[in-house]
Order: C-alpha cells, then structure tokens, then sequence
C-alpha cells in the first residue's frame, strides 16, 4: 500500500477540521499578536490550511486545478513574505521595534 | 417675409443688447429704429398682399418648427397674419417707430441708453409675437414676454427705489391676471384640444360641447387675464404706477400697444364671447365701472403724465364697453385711433417735460404755450382728439361706441356718454393749466424753458395728422356708403363665403333711426362744449390753478387719493401677506425649517465623531472589523 493510498483513506471531513483549526490559529494569532514576525508567520499558516484544503479537495475530486491554484498561492506567499519582512526591517530600523501597536500614524 | 418682420427687431435687441455699449448712440439708436421701421414696411407690404387681392387666402401662415410635442400635445410655432393681427402689427411698429425715434432725442442723455433701445425692440418684438400667433401658447408667450419687458421699462431708472416698487407692482398685478389667463388656456385644451386658433373657432361654431357653461368659463378666465394687461378693475393700479418709466415707455407700451392686448385677445376670442351673453355683460359692466371711476380720479391728478394714465385706463374701460356690446370693431376702431392721440399725448407731454427740465406737476408750468408752440399746437389736436371735437378721430370711434352701448342699454349709453364727458373735463383742465396761464415755477427760469429738438417734435406732428384723419379707418355710414366702415368690412370680410372671418358672427350695424343717431351725436358734442367752456373759464379766464395736496377737502380729496385703492389693497391683501410673510419668516423658516437644517448637520457631525473613533490607526483593529465583516458575510451567505 502507498503511502498516496493512505492519504486517500483519510476521510475529506478530516481534512476539512485540519484546515479550519489551522486557518482559526493563523485568524487569532494575527487579530492577537502584536509582533509583526508573528503576524507573518500567521498569515504564512493561514494560506497554508487554505492550500491544504484545495489539496485535499482537488485529489478527493480527481481534478488537478485545485493544486495549480496552490502553486500560485505559494508564489504569491513568497513575495509577501518578501515584501513584508523588507517592510519590517525598515520598521526595526526606524523604532528598534517589531510590535505593530505602535504604527498608528493612519488614526482618523 | 412674415418671419423676417417678426424677428428684425429681435436682431436688434441682440445687437444693442451685446453690443450696444460699444457703439456710438447714435448708431445703436438709429439701428433700433431701422429694425422696427423695417418691420413696419414689411408689415405694410403685407397688409396691401392681404387685403388687395381677392384670391389671397385668409392668413398667411408660417410654421417655424414644431414647438412642443408630447404625447398627444402638440403645439406649433406658427405666426399668422390675418386681417387683425395686421391691424395690430401695423399699429405696433408703425407707432414704434416713431416713439423709437423720438426717445433717440429724449434718451439722449441717458447712461444707459443702448440697454433702452434694447429693451423697446425686445418689447416690439414679443408684441409682435403676441398678435401674430397662430394659437393661444404663443400668444401666452408674448403675452408674458411684454410683461417682462414693461417690468424692465418701468423699472429702467432702477436707482430710484420707488420706481423699482412701481415696477414690481405691474408685474405682479399682471401676473395675477395671467394666472386667469393661464386657467383659461387650459380649459380650452381640455374642452377642445387643441390651442391653434382656427381648429378652436371651429369646434366652437359647429358646438361640439354639450355644456355652454364651459364658454363662459373660458370667457370669463380669459377676461381676467385681459384685466391685467389692460387695466381694468380691480387691477388697474399698476398702469398708474407705470409712469415711472421713461416717458416714451409710457407712450409705447402704456398707452399705444401693450395695453391693448387684453382688447386684442377678446376680438380675436369673439367666436366664444358670442356663445356666452353673461361674460360678455361682465366684460361690459368692468369696462363702464373702470371707465368712470379712472375718469374721476384723473379729475384730480396734478402729474401730467398720471393725468394721462387714467385717462388711458378709461379710454380702455370704453372700448371694454363696446366688446362687452359685441361691437368688435368700434372697440378696435378705438384701439387705433387712442394709438395715435395718446401716443400724441404722452409724446407731447414727454416734450413738456423735458422743456421744464423733468418737471412733471402741472402745478409748477403754465404758459408754455408761447415757449413751445409746436408741442403747444400738436398737444392741443391730441386734446381735441381724445374729448370728442367733431370730425377728429377720436369723435368717431368714441361715437360708435356710444351708439353700440345705446342699441345695447340705454343706462349703459347714460354712464358711457358721462365718462366721456369727464374725459372733456380733466383733459381741458390739464391743457389750459399746462399751457396757459402763466409761468409758475421757481426751480427753473422761464428762459430756460425751450422747444424739444426736431426729432422729438417730428414724430408729434406725423402723429397730430394722424390723430386728426386717423377717423378715416371707420368712417360712420351717414357720410356715405363708399368711404365709410372700411375696417368693419375688413374684419367681417369672409371673401364671398370662402373662408371664415375674423368675426365668425357677422357684426351688424346697430339699427337705429336716423334722429335718434342725431340726437346722439348732439349729446356728444354739447357735452364736449360744456366740458370745454367750463374748464376754459375757470382755469383761463379766472386763471385757476388746481389746489395744493393740503387744501384738498371732501369728495376732492378723496379722487385725488385715487378712491384710496392703493390703500385699500395694501390692508386687504398687502399687509396680511407681509404679516404671514413674517410669521412664516420666524417660525417656519427660523425656527423650523433652519432648525431641521442645521439638525442634519449638526447630527452627521455627531455621528461621524462617534464613528471616527474606530479608526483609531490600530491594524489589528481593522483586522478585527475586516474578519467580524467577512464573517457577517458568510454568516448571510449561508442563512
């Protein structure tokens, strides 16, 4: 038995329970968080248990474009992982500190 | 040709109304004159078109382009000339002309003077509009545009205060009469459809309403709007009051042409004021009422040209007099012959005034008779013209009146040939205390008072001829069958049974003996004699000069306060306006409707402080929102 078999065996719900705790943690550790490489790592697990999901349902389908779009999520992920921790680094070196309460220069 | 005559002086309002200010005056007054002298000629050509060929249709008919087309609404912007609205255009721009001309020498010194020739085209020109439409909207829409341009005219010297009040009174009088006017109109469409003049003549002959109550109604609405333009009570206060403006305005549109509009509507309505006795008693009655008691104040005038101004208002009372008679064309024949003398008078009188260096009460002249002999002379043929001397104009056209009232109603006649008399009475007054007597003014010396130039006194002498020989259009038939009754049979003339006439009923000559015809016109002319004799004796002979405003006493005071109209309706309607005008002014602007105003503002301020606060620049705020936001979404997506 392969080890792709095993994954089929697993039942869609399972899947479906993984994603929304994993994408649950990524919401509330952004909503909670205030240091931004956390942020960014939330988000980070946030797209992943949306890709997880696509995965899951796209090999429970049988149709491959559920894991096409993955890999544009990936790609997409990457860049804002870049943009941000560019912006981040900027934010260091202009506060000595990483903790987003303290950017509210857009208050109304 | 019909189209150029209507628009040639809207070419020169145009002219004068943006260019004016560049051009010398007497360019921009010459070129106001030419436009409206151009629109006589063609009217002139016309006319001759018209009435001298026998296989000439009965109008000529323009259609421009489509004017409003809504549904089943369907109103043209068409002009017709017929035999009426001839009559009318040529009185219009052949007066014009020479009231145009004249104010070149009268307006001479006048800042403003392009913006005057402006305005006195643009009047000629919706005048023109008025008489020359082929249905009522048309009509309306001259009707209100020379509203408009009496209200610029009035109001010309708008320095003054008060003559800006003069001229918002005309206007919002003669808005009050087109209100009536405006009901009218609609009640034709919805009786009959439609507003082209000859489809509702046609539909009225054959009677293609049930109800004749509905003509009667129309009648009398249409009426109320005639009121307005011309004067009669209750809403004759404003022609007074029109003196304000310059004095060749008052020639023009006070005394001349706008006036008669209300006359013109009636004739031209004649189809459904012969279906309805009861308007017509009304138009009748309004006319003999407004006619005597203007005749009486004018007894007591002391302003020359308000002395005029009721005497015009009674002059319009009397041709009221024969339309409520059903004598159409004596009231037209009127229409023309006070053209031209009361165009003579206030021209004159507008000499006078400018003789005396803007001097207006006849109290203060006197003896002008040798300082301006030609103003002298031709003022006297209008005087003679308006009260009655055998064989002026003025002694015909009044006279058909008369005889039409005594077919109708001898104590109408009694009233009408009373009136006429007073006519007699403040004219003569006026005349000998203007003229005759001697110098009593101290503002200005004797000396300096002069003659008015040539083109000022030109125009006085063509009218004075005209005032004289004008009884020729209507000659009465004991001087002849040939020459006599040229404009009846113009009006009645339906080209041997081809056409319908201007009068769809034919008009007859009043039947009565031939003494009694006598006897009438000797009742006449004594009562012009004995108007003459006594005003030559007490205000020449005994040298009378009328009484200062204090000394007034009695029935005296109470004519020259003009019957306390004016006052009458500023407490009746005047002032509780102005009251409610204040109490709508506090409470229901001040307080309610400013207050509602400034609730909304103040309360969206209020609110968007509150709401401000969430943006509080806090990103995990706004993630916050953003996922209880996509939350609400899906919780609706999914219930």
């Amino acid at each position: 038995m392969s080890i792709l078999n095993i994954f089929n065996q697993v039942e869609i719900s399972h899947y479906i329970y993984l994603s929304t705790v994993l994408f649950a943690i990524g919401l509330f550790g952004v909503l909670f968080r205030r240091n931004a490489i956390i942020l960014l790592m939330c988000i980070e697990l946030m797209l992943n248990a949306v890709n997880l999901l696509f995965t899951a349902f796209s090999s429970y389908m049988g149709d491959a474009d559920g894991q096409i779009f993955v890999f544009f999520i990936m790609v997409v992920a990457a860049a804002e992982a870049a943009v941000g921790l560019a912006i981040l680094v900027l934010v260091y070196r202009n506060t000595r500190k990483t903790d987003v309460s303290f950017l509210d220069q857009l208050k109304g | 040709m019909l189209t150029l005559m209507i628009f040639l002086p809207l070419v020169g309002f145009v002219i004068n109304g943006t260019l004016g200010r560049f051009l010398p005056k007497a360019i921009s007054g010459w070129l106001g004159t030419a436009a409206v002298f151009g629109s006589f000629i063609i009217a002139l050509m016309s006319f001759m078109d018209l009435t001298g060929d026998t296989t000439m249709p009965e109008r000529i008919y323009t259609k421009l382009f489509t004017f409003l087309h809504v549904g089943n609404f369907h109103v043209d912007f068409a002009f017709q000339f017929d035999r009426l609205s001839a009559v009318m255009t040529l009185i219009i721009t052949g007066i014009g002309t020479l009231i145009h001309m004249y104010s070149i020498a009268y307006m001479h010194e006048d800042d403003g003077f392009y913006k005057f020739f402006a305005y006195l085209n643009l009047f000629i020109f919706n005048m023109l509009v008025l008489v020359l439409g082929s249905n009522y909207l048309m009509l309306f829409f001259g009707w209100e545009g020379v509203g408009l341009c009496s209200y610029l005219l009035i109001g010309f010297w708008y320095k003054n205060a008060s003559y800006g009040k003069a001229a918002r009174k005309a206007f919002i009088m003669n808005r009050i009469g087109d209100l009536g006017l405006l009901m009218g109109l609609f009640l034709i469409y919805d009786t009959y459809g439609t507003f082209e003049y000859q489809d509702v003549f046609r539909l009225v002959f054959v009677g293609s309403v049930e109800s004749n109550a509905v003509n009667t109604a129309i009648a009398l609405l249409l009426f109320i709007g005639a009121m307005g333009k011309s004067a009669q009570i209750p809403l004759y206060t404003w022609l007074p009051d029109a003196m304000a403006g310059p004095t060749p305005v008052s020639a023009l549109i006070h005394a001349a042409t706008m006036v008669t509009a209300g006359i013109y509507l009636v004739i031209r309505s004649e189809a459904i004021y012969a279906l309805s006795p009861i308007a017509r008693e009304v138009v009748m009655w309004i006319g003999l009422a407004t006619s005597i008691m203007a005749a009486l104040i004018g007894l007591k005038q002391n302003d020359i040209k308000k002395v005029l101004a009721y005497s015009t208002v009674s002059q319009l009372g009397l041709m009221f007099i024969a339309l409520g008679c059903g004598a159409y064309t004596a009231a037209l024949f009127h229409v023309i012959t006070h053209a031209f003398f009361k165009a003579l008078l206030f021209l004159g009188s507008g000499s006078v005034i400018h003789g005396m260096h803007h001097e207006q009460d006849i109290r203060h002249m006197g003896g002008l008779r040798k300082k301006m002999p030609l103003t002298y002379i031709t003022f006297l043929i209008g005087t003679l013209a308006i009260t009655g001397f055998p064989f002026l104009s003025g002694f015909f056209s009044k006279d058909e009146i008369l005889v039409s009232a005594f077919a109708h109603n001898k104590l109408v006649f009694a009233l009408a040939l009373i009136s006429a008399g007073i006519t007699g009475f403040y004219m003569f007054r006026m005349f000998f205390v203007t003229f005759h007597g001697t110098y009593r003014n101290s503002h200005h010396a004797y000396d300096k008072v002069h003659e008015s130039p040539l083109l000022m006194t030109l125009p006085l002498l063509v009218l004075a001829v005209l005032s004289v020989v004008g009884g020729a259009v209507n000659l009465p038939h004991y001087l002849g069958e040939g020459i006599s009754g040229i404009l009846h049979h113009t009006l009645s003339y339906d080209g041997g049974g081809k056409f319908s006439p201007i009068l769809m009923y034919p008009e007859h000559m009043p039947e009565i003996e031939h003494t009694t015809e006598w006897l009438l016109l000797a009742m006449a002319v004594s009562v012009f004699v004995i108007a003459f004799l006594y005003t030559r004796n007490k205000y020449v002979t005994q040298a009378a000069v009328p009484e200062s405003d204090e000394a007034q006493a009695g029935m005296g005071k109470v004519l020259a306060n003009k019957f306390y109209v004016d006052e009458a309706y500023d407490t009746a309607f005047v002032s509780p306006i102005e009251a409610a005008g204040d109490v709508v002014g506090t409470y229901v602007d001040d307080k309610g409707v400013k207050g509602l105003v400034d609730g909304f503002g103040s309360g969206s301020n209020f609110i968007s402080r509150l709401l401000s606060k969430i943006q509080n620049g806090n990103i995990e705020y706004y993630l916050v929102y953003m996922v209880i936001g996509v939350a609400l979404l899906l919780a609706f997506n999914l219930f």
